[in-house]
């Protein structure tokens, strides 16, 4: 038999056990995920919440800056959760911030995510300089306290929704580069990988065939606590007045006004409700991610 | 160990090196030139040109970066743009507020996590259990201004208990019990937040240290369970929160912005939002850098301790 043909035989019949094998892992992974009752809970939240997010114009009452008649009115039958301090009403204001921290949510987690992955990647595969030029970049990222330089970018480079998504990425990405740098690291002295580099495949699909799928579980564990991170920090940018600026409403925003003891003590309708909203969708992805971190610790 | 440490120190300084890089560009990414402050708006473009050459804002970026770093050495941190005075002044009126609510908001809760997680841990998937994972979990998603506008709410607005902000009452005496007063609600933020981020590793940490063997010699050669879990585990499990409040150094800076603003604590956090709003770029560049480094210490302390603590750990 020729080289080629026991290459072809080695190929096909470990992509058909990996299939059985991926396929069984997944169903596991899947019912673990499902014994987390708040995990579920949270899934189905954050489900909800992004279906929102989707539908927006179809479901607010009115236009979030849309000057709907009483100022500052409480919770009535015509605006549900009442109005601000500029007639708006406070329920499609809260609908449509849903969006806003959705595409914050989830475009930092992307960006850095893939970012963040590469660099774990490069850094462990090559090692050597390359590993110890990465790794002090990192560190460097990682010792500007994340607040305060968030606070400083974004004031240079001017608060937008893409560009608090940049800056909030730029500060994310150390934590998944020396999170994937560890796996990848620990996955690189295993003999199947030793059995690639022997066959002679690409470095690229040795990375993103061979090693990538066996660090998938930490990196979408973090990737969620991140997302609740992101959720978090942008609506105390916005709460600060450096985030998505008015009229657009954001969570963090609609609470700015709250720091006027008039408004704190009488018109908590104008507060509560976007503190509510922060506080249960963050506490729902990080219930997500505990579920996922539990169903992915092959020690449970 | 010796080696360690100087190894630690050894790489220390080129990340030192690469945050004061860092820490000039991002300001020299600001849209215009740091002279549009302080001009004459009669004055003619000829002018502010002779300005901008004396100032030497027309070197090469690198130049303008090692004159910066010389200063810097020599302990000098310019003069703010909004109120003239030199930065190491204003950094060193407003950096004893921030130190003692830090040191505060740590104290109380670590006295409110270890034991938590240490009674969870022992008393695994019990009610208790459940409880500090719901603490937990809430003390890390509830946003600390929402947080800090409820407590406002509650204690300062309609129970009439503490007051609202500030450090001490204006125009009233600054005594112990009035400060003590003043600290409490900021406290609580800050330490809720940290508390909820420790409580599970303590958890943890000390779950992995009740499972281990010589904790079953110490009970079967008749240790009480009390001393078992109080002197035997506890040394052990209380090693990593070590590494734990070192890591909380750069979450305190971040947290102390927005408490402080909410409570009108004056500590950096306050100092650092008025200059970002006022666009006073040489107190915002000198908070940045000391804010880094100070992170930077605490990391490789940390490590330092660490390895002090924790004998087994292998130096390679």
């Amino acid at each position: 038999m020729s080289e080629s043909n026991i290459q072809t035989i080695k190929s096909s019949s470990s992509t058909m056990f990996d299939d059985i094998k991926s396929q069984n892992q997944f169903r596991q992974i899947i019912g673990k995920f499902m014994k987390h009752k708040l995990a579920v809970a949270g899934l189905i939240f954050t489900l909800f919440l992004l279906v929102i997010a989707v539908l927006v114009p179809f479901i607010t009452p009115y236009s979030p800056t849309e000057v709907t008649g009483n100022f500052a009115a409480p919770p009535n039958s015509e605006n549900w959760l009442g109005t601000d301090q500029l007639g708006r009403d406070i329920l499609s204001r809260l609908i449509y911030a849903t969006r806003i921290s959705v595409i914050v949510g989830f475009g930092t987690v992307a960006v850095y995510v893939t970012f963040g992955t590469i660099i774990g990647l490069l850094s462990a595969y090559y090692g050597g300089w390359v590993d110890m030029m990465m790794m002090r970049i990192t560190d460097m990222f990682m010792a500007f306290p994340f607040m305060v330089v968030i606070l400083v970018v974004v004031s240079i480079v001017g608060p937008s929704l893409p560009s608090i998504i940049f800056v909030l990425a730029l500060f994310s990405w150390p934590s998944i580069a020396r999170l994937v740098r560890g796996s990848v690291l620990s996955i690189k002295q295993s003999d199947y990988i030793k059995a690639a580099v022997s066959l002679g495949y690409s470095t690229p699909r040795i990375l993103f065939k061979h090693i990538l799928p066996n660090a998938t579980g930490p990196i979408i564990v973090n990737g969620t606590f991140g997302l609740a991170a992101a959720i978090l920090t942008e609506s105390g940018l916005s709460f600060l007045g450096m985030g998505v600026q008015p009229p657009t409403p954001t969570w963090g925003n609609m609470l700015t006004e709250a720091q006027s003891i008039s408004v704190l003590s009488s018109q908590p309708w104008l507060w509560v409700p976007a503190g509510l909203m922060i506080l249960l969708t963050v506490l729902a992805v990080n219930f997500v991610g505990d579920g996922l971190r539990d169903a992915f610790d092959p020690k449970q | 160990m010796f080696t360690y440490i100087l190894r630690r120190i050894f790489i220390f300084i080129p990340v030192l090196i690469g945050i004061t890089i860092i820490n000039f560009f991002i300001i020299n990414l600001a849209p215009g030139s740091p002279i549009d402050m302080y001009l004459d708006p009669n004055a003619t473009a000829e002018s502010i040109e002779a300005e901008e050459e004396a100032l030497g804002l027309n070197d090469p970026l690198y130049v303008q970066y090692f004159r910066w770093l010389g200063l810097i050495l020599q302990g000098d941190l310019g003069y703010s743009m909004s109120s003239f005075e030199p930065v190491s002044q204003l950094i060193g009126e407003r950096i004893m507020p921030t130190v003692t609510l830090g040191i505060t908001s740590i104290v109380v809760a670590l006295i409110i996590a270890i034991p938590m997680g240490v009674i969870s841990a022992v008393k695994q998937n019990s009610k208790f259990d459940y409880f500090v994972t719901g603490f937990s979990f809430l003390g890390i998603s509830i946003p600390n201004f929402f947080l800090g506008l409820a407590l406002i709410y509650i204690f300062a607005v309609n129970l009439n208990l503490l007051p609202t902000g500030g450090m001490t009452t204006l125009g009233g005496d600054a005594g112990l019990w009035v400060r003590t007063l003043h600290i409490i609600l900021p406290t609580i933020v800050l330490a809720t937040a940290i508390a909820g981020r420790k409580v599970r590793y303590v958890r943890a940490s000390m779950l992995d240290v009740l499972n281990q063997d010589y904790l079953r010699t110490a009970r079967a050669k008749g240790v009480h369970e009390f001393w078992v879990t109080n002197k035997h585990a506890l040394r052990n499990a209380l090693i990593p929160i070590i590494t734990i409040v070192g890591l909380e150094i750069p979450l305190l800076f971040g947290g102390a912005i927005i408490t402080e603003q909410i409570f009108q604590w004056p500590g950096i956090g306050q100092l650092t939002l008025q200059s970002i709003l006022s666009r006073d770029y040489p107190t915002i560049m000198a908070i940045n850098l000391i804010a880094a480094v100070v992170v930077l210490f605490c990391n490789l302390l940390t490590d330092i301790l660490y390895s002090i603590a924790d004998p087994r750990i292998k130096y390679n």
